[in-house]
């Protein structure tokens, strides 16, 4: 395979990846603040990708139909916080992950009914040819993504330097001794849920104009942002951008040198190798708890 | 899952209610037509896998996000094999062998660990089988699967109606729910129930609570399996849709309805979910002309919510305590002793 087919695998796993990233940051925030594997994140991506298609569609300017696609899935995020989350806050952790997978369903359903099933298409962010970079084709979408997923990377980094990142940070570590020094889980447990909302939504609007936006398309992206977040040790989110990456470019490569039909199975068989090898994430500092 | 007072000790109805279900089961096929039988059978099957999985998540308190894959791993062992020639029982006993390799092999890394690593480590195993169902077509049939199971046989009685595999099919789920209740009444119930309430607990009064979490997981996924075996040599046909994620998810949403912490819970949340979604599939057309069959998953997706905010130990025993308090309600006050509905059932 020549240089050039390689780079281009290589740009089409980055853009893919730092789609993955941003998702998977979602995860993270939400798990690390409140513990709770929100397995209904992908849906925000989905929901997100379809109301800036369908807004696009009628005629809004690009702009707006993005910004709207992202605050349509902060709203979720909120109202599912609200009405599911915090209700269920007395009910154990486990039931707490079944229920985010009703929600993911509910999520699903009420797409389809909304939208149908057909998928939409979303105009690209800028309408230019592509770059041409060593024989390989780079498209401006590929461009955006993996600025965006960069921006967000070192704005994490930051906000964790920053009082309030440090005061999450606190939560995390201990949720009784944050509340004694006057940190609010239940209002961080808010937030959380509005910011990985909102990742997954501009995600999804961002993920549009190269897949399409589908009822069904949170699944799988929920699926592998899952795993990127798993690689990056579900609690680190700097590290889930790198895990995203990682996907993304394992999933380009498969495609690429081995055959696309296995592209999905490389993803889950390196969920299992973590789970069972390093269940703290490649970049984890202590290993998983044993029993 | 983990639920402490009087309704813990809410034991499932001993053998009579297996007798009385079981009669009135053996006697249905003599009065209705064959399409309550086709869903009756529908419910014999999925109430095999869920009282597996209620038993695990019930006792051992971790869930299984990939029932359907073990489910899969049965229908397609017993479909190849077959169709190669081999005995029909022998597909069973070889697909259930193989299942409970690949149960042991994914729960023995993951459920050593704190948290639900195994949830996520299931989730993977599922998509990877489905995946292989779908691409290995040289074996599998690929995404139209495989045709033409021959029917099991005993001697000279060849199971190839429908009402035949409806007795073979409960005849099994019965003696699964009566297996899966003298385990939940024995040492091992014991230990599991106690296990479930406090881990810590548990193993520091000797309970090998790693060893029995990964045996609960292990016979749960077996008895998937054997569901899964008997469904293709009803259906002589297999293909890869109906064991991916979101028969995963319907398996959890059955167990979950019924009760995680009764025996009855879980045919029971076979029978909600399976004659909902057959009721769904003739009242949503009527009601949004341009609708497929996909608007039911919406409504699943309600019933887990609602259920887990407001029934957290199922429809059996939320049904059982509603009875009780009924009950308790129409003796004078002072009448009985204790306000406690446990023991009852």
């Amino acid at each position: 395979m020549s240089g050039a087919s390689l780079l281009q695998l290589f740009f089409s796993g980055l853009t893919i990846g730092s789609i993955y990233a941003l998702i998977a940051v979602g995860f993270v925030v939400t798990f690390s603040v409140t513990g709770i594997l929100n397995l209904a994140q992908g849906e925000f991506a989905a929901v997100g990708a379809l109301t800036a298609a369908s807004l696009h569609m009628h005629g809004a300017a690009l702009w707006v139909s993005v910004l709207a696609g992202t605050a349509a899935a902060v709203l979720l995020g909120i109202v599912m916080e609200r009405a599911v989350i915090r209700p269920a806050r007395r009910i154990d952790l486990l039931s707490v992950v079944i229920i985010t997978i009703g929600v993911d369903i509910v999520f699903r359903g009420a797409a389809l009914m909304i939208w149908g099933a057909d998928p939409l298409t979303l105009a690209p962010f800028t309408d230019r040819p592509p770059l041409h970079l060593g024989g390989a084709t780079l498209d401006w979408q590929t461009v955006w993504t993996v600025a965006i997923s960069g921006v967000f990377f070192v704005a994490l980094i930051w906000f964790f330097q920053t009082y309030q990142g440090k005061a999450v940070r606190a939560a995390v570590m201990n949720h009784t001794a944050a509340r004694i020094v006057g940190i609010r889980p239940s209002r961080l447990s808010f937030y959380a849920f509005a910011v990985s909302a909102g990742l997954g939504g501009l995600a999804g609007t961002i993920v549009a104009p190269i897949t399409g936006a589908t009822y069904d398309m949170g699944l799988m992206l929920g699926l592998k942002a899952f795993v990127a977040a798993v690689i990056g040790g579900l609690n680190n989110a700097p590290a889930a951008v790198l895990g995203g990456l990682v996907v993304g470019l394992l999933e380009a490569f498969t495609a690429g040198l081995i055959s696309s039909d296995y592209r999905d199975a490389i993803t889950f068989i390196v969920l299992l190798l973590m789970l069972f090898v390093r269940p703290s994430g490649l970049f984890g500092r202590t290993a998983g708890k044993r029993v | 899952m983990i639920r402490r007072g009087p309704l813990a000790q809410l034991y499932p109805p001993s053998w009579p209610a297996i007798v009385t279900v079981g009669i009135v089961l053996a006697v249905i096929p003599f009065v209705s037509g064959p399409y309550v039988l086709s869903v009756l059978i529908a419910v014999g099957l999925s109430a095999i896998v869920a009282v597996g999985l209620s038993l695990f998540i019930g006792y051992a308190g971790q869930i299984s996000l990939g029932h359907a894959g073990f489910y899969g791993i049965g229908a397609y062992t017993s479909a190849i094999l077959a169709l190669r020639g081999v005995d029909g029982w022998a597909t069973i006993l070889i697909g259930m062998a193989i299942t409970g390799g690949v149960a042991w092999l994914v729960s023995r890394p993951t459920l050593r660990l704190e948290g639900h690593y195994l949830a996520m480590a299931t989730l993977g195993l599922g998509m990877i089988l489905n995946i292989i169902m779908i691409q290995w077509t040289s074996v599998t049939g690929g995404p139209s699967g495989l045709t033409g199971i021959p029917p099991l046989t005993v001697g000279s009685l060849v199971f190839d109606a429908d009402w035949k595999l409806y007795y073979l099919i409960w005849v099994m789920a019965l003696l699964v729910i009566w297996g899966f209740r003298n385990l939940v009444h024995s040492r091992v119930g014991r230990a599991l129930k106690a296990l479930a309430e406090s881990e810590a607990a548990a193993s520091s009064l000797g309970v090998p609570t790693a060893r029995f979490k990964e045996m609960a997981f292990i016979l749960s996924a077996m008895v998937a399996s054997l569901a899964g075996s008997l469904y293709a040599f009803y259906l002589s046909f297999v293909s890869p849709s109906t064991f991916d994620a979101m028969a995963s998810i319907e398996f959890l949403i059955m167990a979950i309805a019924g009760g995680v912490r009764s025996v009855w819970g879980a045919p029971v949340g076979a029978a909600v979910v399976t004659i909902l979604s057959q009721a769904m599939k003739s009242v949503v057309p009527a009601l949004f002309p341009s609708a497929g069959g996909e608007y039911s998953i919406l409504v699943f997706g309600v019933l887990l919510v609602v259920i887990l905010l407001f029934l957290p130990q199922g429809i059996v025993p939320g049904l059982a305590r509603g009875v009780l308090t009924i009950r308790h309600r129409w003796t004078r006050p002072g009448d009985s002793g204790s306000a406690a509905p446990g023991g009852e059932g």
